[in-house]
């Protein structure tokens, strides 16, 4: 009885000496907490990209179909050739129109949501945009192809209204429109935060100054909504830039992906080294694409 | 000011080292891989597993089994007997596709799957990857009773060893709507026609590139296209071209089964290359289509179950492929996925479970019936002729992308 109340009475001195030394040396108690975190951002997140691109200079040897880790470039040269520049541009082509889209789309929508709505209106349009993130992406995507589709939905409306038939199932505007609907919300959420944060004031200050609506718009409300626009573009960029499942399911014929010829040479081929080498496109466009934002201020209000 | 950035220098400094040992610790085991595959010549291509020791009887049962397989491949209704049988308890992973299968089946099956039910276009890939070993043929009985090309075909044997049980196969068939073909086409010529531009639909795979192959032997014999999976560069280079002209055509390159069934029901196609499970559906929900063999014969798959070369279950593993091709199994399996057996046994049972089920599925069909079916296998750069230069796998699948675009 008595040794184990000893025991306890030394562990609590431990404890305290321990406590006591981190708090004497704050540099410990910062590596200790920080380490953990750190080094799961290493491994994970750093050393498995680092390897990846180190693979995209790999190849595999035709007969075996194993790695061969001798450096080489004919990945990136392969890389330049018409099939690849053309699916690179498709993609970037497409995810630029879906971005622009979704701006013209968004910008009357959260202006009415963040500066006309009621508290009551506003709480229930919140809840319209993003109601549907909660379906699931691939349930949404069929309900396109339902839409879409010979004979249906928006065939048949068109139909009714006497404008003939529309067939545009399985094509890049099938695509143009999935994606457009599909990252909407994703846009209309930080316009709304960048909208809401402009001060009244300002709006009062412009009428004073004998300026229109439409010049209020083009020279107040633009400006100050601009890091909302990038903000909100970097996710509809890079988010259809990434995709793969959208194009396979209401995609045409000429309708691959970059996420698609990865997916090809990854899970068919079986080449690994050149399915890192298409990875690194979509890293260099984002690099190049958070450049220009942070230039835009899309990250000042962090 | 100074002190800080010299200290986030620092930092930036030590997380770079971090991150470069840790890159050294991914890479090293990879490098070690490499010296030992290099001992193995790059042009004569030799099966790793060809000698290696085959099960000489079945003993007693580990009690699990671990199989990878397709979908739905592990129906209780066949399984649940087993397990009763043999006291070995069946866990199953799912595959998608032939690729999945390899790669899960990389490293002999790293000591956890036992057996794998790949397709033809997998197996080769399996054996010469030293993923798989050969099996003892006399230790099943009913592979005796086999249709006999599928004893011992080449896409699951190789220099006399048998590396896979066939099981189950059927045929990639020419699928189209009655409404549009009143006769049934007899060539494949339909699909590579303009009259029906923006009304077809193939499947979106780089195996089709045998299509057009199997096509091209029969209506452009100057080339000497003898084996759809065996192809020199200036007979592959005939069948891109083939297919190029081709993807003007197409309305959509297919991934999914009920992807071509929507196709076809919504009418947004009328012909197309497609499995008999699309036909089966499509009928049975009411579509105007029906399918043939053309005259230019027709692709096929044709299904083994292979054992891992690190299975540690064997005796369950033996067992399982015993149980697998007993008619009764054979029977079940067929009707349930709209398969052929390749037990022959097989059909009295099918036409027992459901009404003319043998015929349906070809189970009773003449040789010559079979003799139109070109089995996938996996392409490789070595072929028939000794002479090493034919178009392998991963040129098919960057090839096909140009294709499809």
């Amino acid at each position: 009885m008595s040794t184990t109340a000893i025991r306890e009475d030394r562990s609590g001195v431990r404890v305290a000496r321990v406590s006591a030394m981190l708090w004497r040396r704050g540099w410990l108690r910062a590596t200790l907490t920080l380490t953990p975190p750190l080094a799961w951002f290493l491994v994970i997140y750093m050393a498995s990209l680092v390897v990846m691109l180190i693979t995209a200079f790999w190849s595999v040897n035709p007969f075996t179909n194993a790695l061969e880790h001798t450096w080489t470039l004919s990945n990136f040269n392969l890389l330049f050739t018409s099939t690849y520049e053309t699916i690179i541009l498709r993609t970037v082509a497409i995810a630029a129109i879906v971005t622009v889209t979704d701006v013209i789309l968004a910008l009357p929508f959260a202006y009415y949501m963040a500066r006309v709505a009621s508290p009551r209106m506003r709480h229930f349009l919140f809840t319209a945009v993003l109601i549907p993130l909660w379906a699931s992406y691939l349930a949404r995507v069929y309900a396109w192809i339902v839409i879409l589709q010979k004979g249906g939905t928006l065939s048949w409306t068109a139909q009714q209204l006497g404008l003939g038939s529309v067939n545009i199932g399985y094509t890049n505007t099938a695509m143009w429109l999935v994606f457009s609907y599909i990252w909407l919300p994703f846009m209309i959420v930080p316009l709304y935060g960048a909208l809401e944060r402009i001060p009244d004031s300002l709006f009062e200050a412009s009428g004073d100054l004998g300026a229109r609506s439409w010049r209020t718009l083009r020279s107040v409300v633009l400006p100050l909504a601009l890091p909302g626009i990038v903000a909100g573009s970097i996710f509809t960029f890079s988010l259809t830039l990434g995709d793969f499942i959208t194009p396979i399911l209401v995609g045409g014929a000429s309708s691959n992906f970059i996420g698609n010829a990865i997916y090809e040479n990854l899970g068919t081929a079986g080449n690994l080294p050149f399915a890192a080498t298409l990875a690194t496109v979509p890293i260099v466009i984002m690099f190049i694409y958070l450049l220009i934002a942070r230039r835009l201020g899309a990250f000042d209000a962090i | 000011m100074r002190h800080r950035r010299r200290a986030r220098v620092r930092a930036a400094v030590v997380a770079g080292a971090a991150g470069l040992a840790l890159t050294a610790f991914y890479i090293a085991p990879s490098f070690a891989a490499t010296a030992h595959s290099s001992a193995s010549s790059p042009t004569g291509l030799t099966a790793p597993q060809a000698n290696a020791p085959v099960l000489k009887s079945v003993g007693k049962g580990e009690g699990h089994l671990n199989l990878i397989a397709w979908e739905g491949y592990a129906q209780p209704q066949w399984v649940k007997p087993f397990e009763a049988a043999t006291g070995c308890q069946v866990s199953a992973k799912y595959a998608g596709s032939s690729s999945e299968m390899v790669s899960l089946m990389a490293n002999g099956g790293g000591g956890q799957y036992d057996l794998v039910s790949a397709s033809g276009d997998a197996d080769l890939r399996l054996i010469y990857g030293g993923d798989v070993r050969p099996i003892n043929m006399s230790l099943m009985p009913n592979w005796k009773n086999f249709e006999p090309f599928l004893k011992a075909p080449d896409f699951n044997t190789v220099g006399g060893k048998h590396f896979g049980i066939s099981y189950e196969f059927g045929p990639n068939v020419l699928l189209y709507s009655t409404t549009v073909f009143k006769k049934p086409p007899t060539s494949w010529s339909v699909i590579y026609n303009k009259k029906y531009a923006g009304q077809i639909t193939v499947p979106s795979d780089a195996i089709q590139i045998a299509d057009a192959a199997l096509y091209l032997a029969k209506t452009n014999p100057k080339l000497g296209i003898t084996d759809p999976y065996e192809l020199t560069q200036p007979q592959f280079n005939a069948a891109i071209t083939l297919l190029k002209r081709q993807q003007p055509l197409i309305k959509k390159y297919w991934g999914l089964a009920s992807q071509e069934i929507s196709l076809f029901q919504s009418k947004t196609v009328v012909v197309g290359a497609a499995w008999p499970y699309q036909t089966n559906t499509l009928v049975a929900a009411g579509a105007k289509v029906a399918d043939t063999i053309p005259k230019e014969g027709a692709t096929g798959w044709a299904y083994s179950w292979l054992l891992a070369t690190k299975a540690p279950d064997p005796n369950c593993a033996y067992k399982w492929m015993q149980w697998a091709t007993t008619p009764k199994v054979q029977a079940q399996q067929a009707l349930y996925f709209g398969e052929t057996p390749a037990n022959k046994l097989a059909c009295p049972i099918m036409n027992s479970l459901q009404k003319g089920g043998c015929a349906e599925y070809h189970a009773n069909a003449p040789a010559s019936y079979f003799q139109t079916l070109k089995f996938w296998k996996t392409p490789l750069a070595t072929c028939d002729n000794g002479k090493n230069d034919c178009v392998p796998y991963n040129t098919w699948a960057t090839a096909f992308l140009q294709v499809t675009g």
